[in-house]
């Protein structure tokens, strides 16, 4: 894309050169562009004379991104119901896949997650994938955990518990959804009619939704291992995480609005991806309740009355 | 006819030139017999049923065979069929009840998720793959993954045989190790067929969702606890 531009401009100042070589040969309104160009390209402004040519091209990559920016970044091409509509939702490489996950999982502050890492290309791919894959990890980590946490009950027979995966699917696929949705509107309906940089569009910010889900798939796998207190702490990084990544995301932007607004819209988001998480452990992660057998309780009891009696 | 007229009008001065009787200006209706001959060659009305029924099976079992020894060949995709992916899907819906399924609802999978699983699953892989940008069709696609879980069917026929003998650890052991080689055929079996259709920076993009199903499906499998 920069061949192109450079050689316009090449041709400009070829152009130029030649007229100022023959200056009889030129007419007034070429002198005014002759000696304004004259005196750009003598005065080592390439760059000047360059951002006179760049300014009238229409096909340089500054003006799109530009207007891809106040649009929201979204570029669709054609309408909804042809095909190339959605492949351009699914624009990305496996690089940048990647780079998209390690953002998430490692929030820097200062660093929006939508404009260092999406840079007005959301895609579908990472939020839809990533919802499919802490589905299943969610219901198969927690039918294992359930599996060796009845271990040593000898009345337990395995069971496979294959509904949960449906009872998963529903409830990460509506908070994946449904959220991004809400919140969207509701930052749309709070912006009014200043369009400016700040706001987001939708796809973006089921991008971000989605990828900030991606700390829960390595969560839900270590959440096998039996104990209360490392799950409890899991949930917690997890979400000191995650939240993080949604909190440097959307504070730019309710930064302007009243102070109440900013605060109760932050907190709601963190209080919401933090139900989502707790809720997930406690329906698919449960600790067994035993019934404890008549013979162990029946001591501590006749021991608690001995004790009572002094 | 128009076109005679309009041919005819540059010659109007001919008008005294007649055209003798003996040259055929009519059309023949009837269908010439040599064509009905051509047609025969490729006309299957008039075989035995047993030709036609044998003909879908011998196509069917040699994509099989091609599953069994995947190697970079496009006989897989070239002539596409459904038959095997249903026939492999009902088997093993088949395969995975009379589990702990039927009592209770916290069993394995119902025939129907095992269905919807695993055609759904496909047809989603194969929109990704293609919304990536890849070439291949969707229903080469969906044929594709359908004839790769070839494997895991017979891997679940070995896994209700090794549980007729009993139903611990090592049973579970031996289960464990045969489901993983089948999930590992079939995923390779699966990118080689459809490794040369993708864009080469988003390979992987493609070839994960391909691994998850197949995954689910092997999780499945080797979840299959028999009915006390």
């Amino acid at each position: 894309m920069a061949s192109p531009n450079d050689l316009q401009f090449q041709e400009f100042e070829e152009a130029a050169e030649l007229l100022s070589a023959d200056p009889g040969a030129s007419t007034l309104s070429m002198s005014v562009s002759n000696t304004t160009t004259a005196a750009a390209a003598a005065g080592g402004g390439g760059g000047g004379g360059g951002e006179d040519v760049k300014l009238d091209l229409s096909e340089d990559e500054e003006g799109q991104e530009e207007s891809s920016e106040l649009l929201g970044g979204q570029k669709a091409t054609g309408g909804f119901w042809t095909f190339e509509y959605y492949q351009s939702f699914f624009n990305v490489d496996t690089v940048q896949v990647l780079d998209r996950v390690k953002g998430s999982v490692m929030p820097l502050p200062g660093r929006n997650f939508i404009k260092h890492h999406l840079r007005s290309n959301p895609d579908l791919y990472g939020p839809f994938w990533i919802c499919v894959t802490l589905v299943f990890s969610v219901a198969i980590s927690g039918n294992l955990s359930t599996f060796l946490s009845e271990m040593g009950n000898p009345s337990y027979h395995y069971r496979p518990q294959f509904h949960r995966v449906t009872i998963a699917a529903v409830v990460i696929f509506t908070y994946a959804w449904l959220v991004p949705i809400g919140l969207w509107g509701f930052l749309t309906w709070r912006q009014g009619a200043e369009r400016q940089i700040g706001g987001y569009s939708f796809l973006e910010t089921v991008c971000v939704y989605g990828y900030s889900l991606f700390i829960y798939i390595p969560t839900s796998v270590l959440w096998i291992i039996p104990f209360e207190w490392l799950r409890w702490t899991l949930i917690l990084i997890a979400m000191v995480i995650s939240g993080s990544v949604l909190v440097l995301t959307f504070w730019p932007v309710v930064r302007d609005d009243t102070k109440v607004m900013a605060v109760a819209t932050v907190a709601s988001i963190v209080v919401l991806h933090t139900l989502l998480a707790v809720v997930c452990k406690l329906y698919f992660f449960q600790t067994a309740v035993h019934v404890p057998t008549p013979a162990p309780t029946a001591p501590p009891i006749q021991m608690t009355l001995a004790t009572q009696s002094h | 006819m128009a076109a005679a007229e309009e041919a005819s009008r540059p010659f109007a001065g001919l008008s005294d030139v007649s055209i003798s009787e003996d040259i055929p200006v009519e059309g023949d209706i009837s269908v010439p017999v040599g064509s009905s001959r051509r047609d025969d060659e490729f006309s299957t009305l008039d075989e035995p049923v047993k030709e036609t029924i044998l003909r879908d099976l011998r196509a069917v079992g040699n994509k099989f065979i091609h599953v069994l020894y995947p190697k970079r060949s496009s006989a897989l995709l070239r002539d596409w069929d459904l038959w095997g992916p249903l026939l492999l899907c009902v088997t093993l819906a088949l395969l995975l009840q009379g589990g702990a399924a039927d009592s209770d609802d916290q069993g394995g999978p119902q025939f129907a998720e095992v269905f919807v699983i695993i055609w759904f699953g496909s047809i989603i892989i194969t929109l990704n793959s293609k919304l990536l940008g890849g070439t291949i069709s969707f229903f080469q696609s969906l044929c594709v993954l359908g004839y790769c879980i070839m494997p895991l069917t017979v891997a679940m026929a070995v896994c209700r045989i090794v549980l007729v003998g009993g139903s611990g650890t090592v049973s579970f052991a031996v289960r464990l190790v045969v489901v993983t080689a089948s999930f590992g055929w079939s995923t390779f079996a699966s990118t080689a067929f459809l490794a040369d259709s993708q864009p080469p920076n988003r390979k992987a993009l493609v070839v994960y969702p391909v691994f998850l199903f197949y995954f689910v499906i092997g999780w499945m499998i080797l979840t299959f606890s028999p009915s006390q």
